[in-house]
Order: structure tokens, then sequence, then C-alpha cells
């Protein structure tokens, strides 16, 4: 979680230095919900998530060299500098993609999972979205089908409180969204996602449920975001009171807290805040030295057949 | 040889790569039990079961998408849109999602899937189920398109599409699918961006495909009885990607252009053929290159305005007069 | 250790933005990620949080002022810290040596296209190309080139005369003409292209010349009673709206002229002559670029208004473009008159396959001698060409002669 944390505000810094183009979406203060599905997760399993992926993918393995390389535009970014903040892939880990545009990845992850079971493997695909997908057409026809066809994915809902700039008050007639999953016949659940092992037990039942064949849940995770939407965001729908509030909630700070109680010594937390912060120095002079993004690789890589 | 049916060439190339390959599955509205709404797939289910040839509910977005991400982890989808006019709530899927994901990816995750299904007017279905979708499609990096006009086209086209490891966007033809044709009793995969002459001639080159490529050889047949002028019709089969070379080679022998197609004509690969043949063959011109396309409106219902709207074998015939000088 | 603080890059697209409002003031603690200004950047009033903890000591950028990305905004460090030489690098313009600002270098050398294409070498101009845009396909073109072929003057069958792959047969391989001596200090001339109306008028008066043995035979004409029985007539015929002019007066002398010397109502055919028993009299008319010579019918029986209206009739068929073929053709005689334009004497080309044309100059006012005295007077002089073929010297003579009585007496015209 620390080393999100830190990549993120350092990702900022670089943002703000005009190192890093483009939107930038960060996911400080939800870390503990991506750390939480990452350690539930086996090889086989695959992983969709939004355009405000980095955490996820860090979560799931990569490494942080890869993911500040690829907002750098570099040659040796998770997506060789093709794909940027929004579309981070790791493959290999199972990590299929940041997506850009609302909702649309959520049928992606349905035949990710209808994979699963065609195959007959007892793998499960996790699929992550904002409440504010949740208003979209191709979120209802996704979750209809997997509802329909019983397939074994997850569909988490990161209920962050604001689509954009807008709160959950205006975009739904619901304010608890769990209710949605009986209309697509799957069970809901609803959850507050500040504390890491809540969210691992509550989600690991879900995932369980999906290896062992009994159909998709629908998970409504409450958390917050401590950044704007985007770094060209004013935040300006929300107050400061408001902001310092949640972060008392802090899914770092709780889970700090949680180890001194648990006995772990202040030495041993300094030493892991030591390494996180060696990690990111590294990554970032990674980043910085790293070859662009080439075009060879771009020409390369629109089809994989190639006609001419 | 055999003579087959169009749609029964398409099915015999699902059925042969279906038992080749486990990973391919059939997915669509009414493709399993109502055995297809134009029988491409009848039998299919009887064989392969529900597993492999999956009704869906109207969600186009939605199994276009599930399609999508079943590639993405390695299986191989075939996906039928009743036609292609419904394929547009599912576009953001295509462009989104099929059409960018390898390069987003930087190369480490493909997408081969097939999306398929009748393109194009059929007969009196007016405005909202007559669209030729190609203009739209060929636009797109990320994606093939191929669009035959013959039985023996339809089937070693869309086996090799199956085999590919790209988005695969096949366009057939609703007033295609009874069409009657040899097809070689062997194996055949036809490869993608290599064109077939129909007719060889030195008079003037017609490009077509689809269906009007079968308006365009009426055309030839009448220009050689009527003006003793021999038209070489050159079917493209693929138009991404498209056999520039072919139509160059014929341009440069018979110096003159006309392509034909059933789009609209603002852009589209009318346009884009047209495009090329200035481009790299501007000193074997002696005439304009022209086009003969449907007109710039939506399609209307009645059949005498539908007639006037696409491209008639009059109209074909008075372009190449006009760029034969006769 | 203190550091110059920048403004950062708050929305993708910003190159500068306004301080607008500074949420700390100089000695307040800053933590990470904490409020320091608001910045109006192009898309909106955004946060700008400190990337930094430690005491703000310096706000170098007041509240409105416009600063570039990476601009000094303030001063961050430690408590007392000795800030001197930063504040003077900060006035210097120099920004925070650890936030060069470098995405702009950067991404012009990334975006370096691959390019350029292969140019297509250039190609020398066609030769066919010499004071007229020749119309011909691009394959005429290439092949025109690689054989040396001048397109000019072949006619194309194409469309606006292009020429086409058909018209190449009837080029004769010629070689390209050595290429004008054009100063490269002088500009090169307009090139316009040539009508088809020009091209026929260039074609048939170079037939004429080569072909027709000119001769010409020139009149003096007194010209004062024609002038008087012009103004007289005009005043008769005030209030009709019709005017006469001089042409029409020579026109209906010409007719008569004609009549009593028919020879030369004449054309040629191969080894016929045709006499003519119409008198047709074919009307040189300038329009823009070019010259017709529509018919006027039957001049000899037309009265001077009849002729003046005629005339004017074809004059403005002719410049709306609306002659018709029958207005054209047929003529037995030409009379072509420049006398408008002051033209004191010149000769015309005949208007084959007639044999005689009249060149018609200005009235000129000149001292005459009149029963032994010297009197202003009035002079008009007339140019008879005539092929020889048909109509011999005398015959012409006589023409004239008779001609000119009409003309020095004109009361005969208006019998």
């Amino acid at each position: 979680m620390l080393l999100i944390r830190r990549f993120e505000e350092e990702s900022a810094r670089a943002y703000a230095q005009g190192k890093i183009g483009g939107f930038l979406h960060l996911y400080i203060g939800q870390e503990s919900i991506a750390v939480a599905a990452a350690s539930l997760l086996r090889e086989g399993d695959t992983v969709f998530q939004t355009y405000r992926d980095h955490g996820t993918a860090l979560a799931m393995g990569m490494s942080p060299e890869a993911a500040m390389a690829e907002l750098f535009g570099k040659d040796t970014g998770c997506s060789r500098g093709l794909g940027g903040s929004m579309h981070f892939f790791d493959a290999a880990r199972g990590f299929l993609g940041g997506w850009g545009i609302v909702g649309g990845h959520v049928a992606l992850a349905a035949g990710a999972a209808f994979r699963n079971k065609y195959l007959g493997v007892d793998n499960v695909t996790l699929c992550f979205f904002g409440e504010g997908a949740t208003n979209i057409g191709g979120f209802h026809e996704a979750m209809s089908l997997a509802g329909l066809w019983k397939l074994p994915a997850v569909f988490i809902c990161e209920n962050n409180q604001y689509a954009m700039g807008t709160p959950l008050s205006r975009t739904s007639p619901l304010s608890d969204l769990s209710v949605k999953a009986a209309g697509y016949g799957m069970p809901g659940d609803r959850f507050e996602g500040y504390d890491v092992e809540l969210v691992r037990e509550r989600l690991g039942a879900a995932v369980e449920r999906a290896r062992r064949g009994e159909g998709p849940t629908f998970i409504e995770i409450e958390t917050y975001r401590f950044r704007g939407h985007s770094m060209s965001d004013p935040g300006k729908y929300r107050t400061s009171e408001e902001l310092e509030e949640r972060k008392k909630k802090d899914p770092i700070r709780i889970a700090r807290d949680r180890l001194r109680e648990t006995g772990a010594d202040e030495a041993a937390l300094e030493a892991i805040e030591d390494e996180v912060e060696e990690a990111i120095e590294a990554a970032l002079k990674h980043a910085e030295e790293a070859p662009p993004a080439k075009e060879e690789v771009m020409m390369s890589t629109v089809t994989v057949e190639e006609f001419r | 040889m055999r003579t087959i049916r169009y749609r029964e060439a398409l099915r015999e190339a699902l059925v042969e790569e279906m038992r080749r390959d486990e990973r391919v599955f059939l997915m669509g509205e009414e493709v399993g039990h109502y055995d297809g709404a134009y029988k491409v797939s009848q039998g299919l289910l009887k064989e392969f079961g529900e597993k492999r040839v999956i009704d869906t509910p109207i969600a186009e977005a939605g199994f276009a998408g599930v399609g999508i991400g079943a590639a993405m982890t390695g299986l191989r989808p075939v996906i039928e849109f009743m036609t292609w006019n419904f394929s547009f709530v599912a576009f953001d899927q295509i462009i989104s999602n099929a059409a960018k994901t390898y390069s987003m990816s930087g190369g480490t995750v493909k997408v081969p899937i097939v999306f398929r299904g009748p393109n194009g007017a059929a007969a009196q279905v007016a405005a909202q189920h007559s669209h030729s979708v190609d203009p739209f499609y060929t636009n797109i990096p990320g994606v093939w398109v191929a669009i035959p006009s013959t039985p023996r086209d339809a089937k070693g086209l869309l086996k090799t599409a199956i085999r590919m490891d790209d988005p695969v966007i096949f366009l057939e033809g609703e007033t295609l699918y009874n069409l009657s044709g040899e097809v070689p009793d062997e194996e055949e995969l036809i490869p993608f961006g290599k064109a077939r002459i129909g007719r060889e001639g030195d008079g003037c080159t017609i490009v077509a495909w689809g269906r009007p490529y079968h308006t365009a050889m009426q055309a030839a047949e009448k220009l050689a009885k009527e003006h003793g002028l021999e038209c070489e019709v050159v079917d493209p089969r693929t138009l991404r990607p498209l056999d520039e070379d072919a139509i160059l080679e014929s341009v440069r022998k018979t110096h003159r252009c006309v392509v034909v197609h059933e789009h609209w004509p603002y852009g589209g690969p009318g346009a884009e053929i047209v495009d090329l043949v200035q481009r790299e063959a501007f000193d074997d011109l002696d005439a304009p290159v022209l086009r003969v396309g449907s007109l710039d409106v939506p399609m209307p219902y009645a059949t005498n305005l539908e007639k006037l709207v696409l491209p008639t074998v009059e109209r074909i015939e008075a372009a190449v007069r006009n760029v034969a000088y006769l | 250790m203190a550091k110059i603080i920048g403004l950062p890059k708050l929305s993708p697209t910003m190159d500068e933005g306004v301080l607008v409002a500074w949420a700390k003031k100089e000695g307040d603690t800053i933590e990470v990620d904490e409020l320091l200004a608001e910045v109006e950047t192009d898309k909106a009033t955004v946060e700008f949080r400190s990337f930094d903890r430690g005491v703000l000591l310096k706000i170098l950028a007041p509240e409105g002022t416009t600063l570039k990305l990476d601009q000094p905004v303030a001063i961050v460090g430690k408590e007392g810290e000795d800030i001197a030489e930063l504040l003077e690098r900060a006035k210097s313009g120099g920004g925070t040596p650890a936030q060069a600002p470098a995405p702009k270098g950067e991404a012009a050398s990334q975006a370096a296209p691959a390019e350029p294409a292969e140019k297509e070498k250039a190609e020398a101009p066609a030769p066919s190309r010499e004071g007229e845009r020749v119309l011909a396909s691009p394959l005429v073109r290439r092949l025109a080139r690689e054989r040396s072929l001048d397109l000019s003057g072949v006619e194309g069958s194409g469309p606006r005369g292009r020429v086409i792959m058909r018209d190449l047969e009837k080029l004769e391989s010629k070689p390209a003409p050595a290429a004008a001596k054009a100063s490269a200090t002088r500009e090169a001339p307009e090139r316009v292209p040539m009508s088809s109306m020009r091209k026929t008028i260039a074609r048939r008066l170079s037939e004429s010349k080569r072909e027709i043995p000119h001769y010409y035979l020139v009149v003096d004409v007194d010209a004062e009673a024609l002038v008087e029985a012009r103004a007289e007539v005009n005043r008769f015929l005030e209030g009709e709206g019709v005017k006469v002019s001089i042409n029409d007066f020579v026109l209906k002398a010409a007719a008569l002229a004609l009549r009593q010397v028919p020879e030369v109502n004449s054309s040629l055919d191969g080894d016929t002559i045709f006499r003519h028993r119409v008198v047709d009299i074919s009307v040189a008319v300038a329009i823009p670029d070019g010259l017709v010579t529509p018919v006027l019918r039957d001049v000899d029986r037309l009265s001077l208004s009849e002729i003046n209206r005629g005339v004017a009739e074809l004059a403005k068929k002719a410049k709306d473009k609306k002659l018709r073929p029958d207005d054209l053709e047929g003529g037995t005689f030409s009379v072509s008159n420049l006398g408008m334009y002051g033209i004191d004497e010149f000769s015309a080309v005949i208007n084959p396959p007639q044999a005689a044309i009249l060149a018609v100059s200005a009235v000129r006012e000149e001292p005459v001698v009149r029963h032994g005295m010297v009197a202003p007077g009035k002079r008009m002089k007339l140019t008879l060409s005539c092929d020889h073929r048909v109509v011999d010297g005398a015959v012409g003579a006589q023409f004239l002669r008779v001609l000119r009585q009409l003309l020095e007496r004109p009361v005969r015209l208006l019998a």
C-alpha cells in the first residue's frame, strides 16, 4: 500500500514537472482494495481495471520501474510507452488492462470469465469499475450476460463517491448500489474498503464462490480518493472539511496502527518505509534514463499479422 | 469442385474450423436453437452443443465485449451480428477495445476474434437496416476487413479469418446468401490482401466488391456485347489489407478505372482506391477515375427508390463509357 | 535544504497559469499535498498542492501573476535558512535545477518524423508546353514525354479538347523545339491558351493568305456629301430611335455596286466560280478574343435604316454568342470597317471562298481642292482586296469606281 501511495505521490510530482503527460488518475486513498484483491489471486486469474489502474497493477506485482517508465512514455514501460497511465498491461501476471471508456471493459472481464468456464478451469476474473460506470449500457449488458451464464467473475464497484465531479446522489436513484446485483441474478455485497484485512475477507468469499463455479458476485466497496479525478481536476465539488474527515480513514494509517497494535516494532516499520523509498527512487531513475518509446514498436503492434 | 450456396460455404468454413480447433466458438443472437437468422449456422448446435454455439440475449455491446475478453485470454470467438446494422451499439467494443488492445498493450495482448454478419442493403428494409458499413470499419487501424462476393471466397476467407490473430470484420451479404458457386473439394485458405480478377480485359478497370461486384460483372458483359469494350473487373475481396498491386497493375493495362461500391459516396474505400490510383498510376491514366456508389441519402423503403439509390448496371455502364470516351 | 518551487503543470494542456490566491503566507509550515495556492489554468481554477514539506520562506509570485510552467513561485525550506543565493537565482529567471522544463524539447525530438518520403524526381517540363496549355490525359503526357512528341496543335477528341490516347496516332514524331531563350532576369510571358474560335480564325486566315493571290486597290473618296447626307437622314429619322452610320451607307453602296459589277460578287470552289444572284454581305464584328463575320442578307434591297437594324442585331447576337451557323454561312462579299478606330487606311484578308473584301477607313478632315480653291473637306479611304483568280484588276477598279460615285452622290442610295 505504501509503495502504491509513494509511487503515485511521486508520479504527481513528475506530472507537475511535465515528465508525464495526458491524464493521470490517482488511486491515493483506495490502495487497500487493490492490495486485498491481489492477495486473493492465483496463476491464470485475470483482472480488468479502469484508467485508475496504477495501484492494481503494482499490487499484482508489476515492477515500479515498468510502471513509472510507462508513465514517462518509455520503451521499458509495461505497455512499451504506447499505453500510458490509463492503459497499463501485465498479461503475464493476469493484469489485462487499464481501460479508458467508462463501462467498456466490464464485458471484456465477462469474456475472460467466459474463457475460464469454457476451458473448465477454476480461475476467476476480477473486474473493477467506479460507481459512475453502473449507469452505462455496457455495464448492464455485461452484467446480464455474466449473470445469465453464471460466469466465474467478481464485479467490484469501487464507490469513491464521485463520478468525476458528480456525487452519487445526483447520478443514481440508489444509495446502496449492491441491490443492483439482484437484477442480474447474482448475489451482492457491500462494505467499507479502508481496512485491508476486512476487504480481503469479504472479497475472498466472493472469489471462492466464483472458483467453486457458483457464479459471479457484485460487490460495492465504499472508498474515497484523496486526490482529484485527474490532475486537472480542481476538486471544487467537495469541501476541505470533508476531505480532512475522510483522511482519518486513510487505509495506510489504519494498517500502520494495526501493525503497531499487533506488535510490529517501529524499526521494522521504518525499514519498510526505507525500502519503499529506495524502490521509488530506483523507479524514477530508471524511468528518467530509459530509452523513449520506439517507432518500430508502434508500427509493428497495430495488428499481429503483417500484410505490408 | 462442387456447386454450393454462399451460406453453405460459410457454414462449411465454421464447421471445419470448429472441428479443427476447440477454442473456436460461435456466439450471437439466434445462432443456436433457431439455426441462425439466415441459416448460416444451421445444424451447428446439433454438432457442437451449447458450449460452443451460444445464443445470446439482444445485447450486442455485451456479447461483442465478452468475445473480445475471451479472445484476449486465448479463445477464438466468432461473433455473429444478425446484421451489421446492429453492430453500431457495439461500436465502442470494436473500436475502443478490439482494435486497440494489441497496440495499447505494447504488443503483449492479442485479440483473435471474427465479427461477422450480413452487410449492406437487402430488399426494402429501409433506412436503419440497409447500411454498408465498410467505410466505418475500414477506417480503423487494428482490424482487418473482408467482404467476399462469391461462395468460394466466402469460405476461403472465413477460414483464414478464424485462424488470424487479429480482429477481423467479416462482411457478408444478405442478398448473396442464396448465390450458388463453385467451391473446391479440398481445403482452401484464401489469403487476405489478394484480389481476384473476375473478368479480364484491357478496356477499363472496374474495381468492385460485395454485392455490387455482380452488378459490375453484368455491366462489363453488356459493354463487351454492345461496345466491344472488354472491362477488367477486380474484386479486392479484402478492403484491409487492400491489394494495391492488383488494382494498379490492371489500371496500368487499361489506363482507366471505375470504382463501384455500395457505400455512400463521401469517403470510404471507394475514395481510398481513387486516391491510390491517382497517386500511384497518375501517368497511366487516360481519363479521370470515376466512382459509382449509393446515392447520398438514407435508404428509402419504396422499391423503385431503393433501386435508384443502389449502383445499377446503367450507372456503371455510363461511368465506363465516360472514361473510355465512348 | 531550501529550494525554489516552480509552477507545476496542473492540466495536461497548460502552458501558463495565473496565481489567483495564496493559501499560505510566508513563515507557514507546509505538508505534502497541502494546499499552497490556487492557480487558474487553461481549464479551471485548480488547487496547487505542495509536493514538499517545510516552511514557506519566500513568496516569489504575488497573487495575480501570470507564470510560465516551472517559473519560480516560492522558496520552501527550513526555518531560518539563508536564501540569498536562491533569491538571486530566481530573479535571474532560473528555475529549480531539479525541475528542468524538458518536456517540450523531448517531445520535439521524439516526434521527429521518419519522413521525408521519396519525393518524385522533378520531371523536365513536357515539351508540349509552348505558350499554351495543352489539355491532355496524364497517360498522353507521359507518352509524349517519353517519345519527345509535341502536343501543341494536336486537336484533342476528349472533353474540352483533352488529348487522349486515341489522339496520339495523329501525332508526328518531331523533336522538341529548342527551349525559348528566356532571359533569366526577365519575366516569362503569360501563357494564354487559344480558344477554339481563335484556332479557327488562325487556321482560316492562314489558309486565305497562303492560298489566295491577293491584290489591293485603294480609292480616296470625297466624303463631304456622305457626311451631310448621313446627318440629314438622321435628322429625318429622329424620333424613330434609329441612327444610321457611315458604314450603313457603305454597305448599301457596296451592295448596289456589286449588282452593277457582279464579277466581284463571286466565290470560288475548286475550278468553279459561283457568280451569286443575291447580295449577302459578311460584316466583320469584333468580339472579345475574336472576330466573326455574320451575314446580312439581300443588302441591295434594304433601306439604310433596315441595314442599320440588321447590323445591330447581328452584332448583338455575336457579342451574346447567340449566332447560329446559318447567320455565319453563305456571304458573297465582306466589308470590314475600322473607321471607328480612326484608321486612315488598311487592307483586309479575304474571307474564303469569297472573291473580295472591302476595307473601310475613317472619314478624315483635310484640305481639299474644290473648284480650284483649297477648302476644308472630308475624305475616306476604301481598299478592295481581290482574289486575282476570280477578279481581275480592271474589274476590281470598275467596282471601286461605281462605289465611289455612289458614295460621293449619296442621294442615289436613298432612292
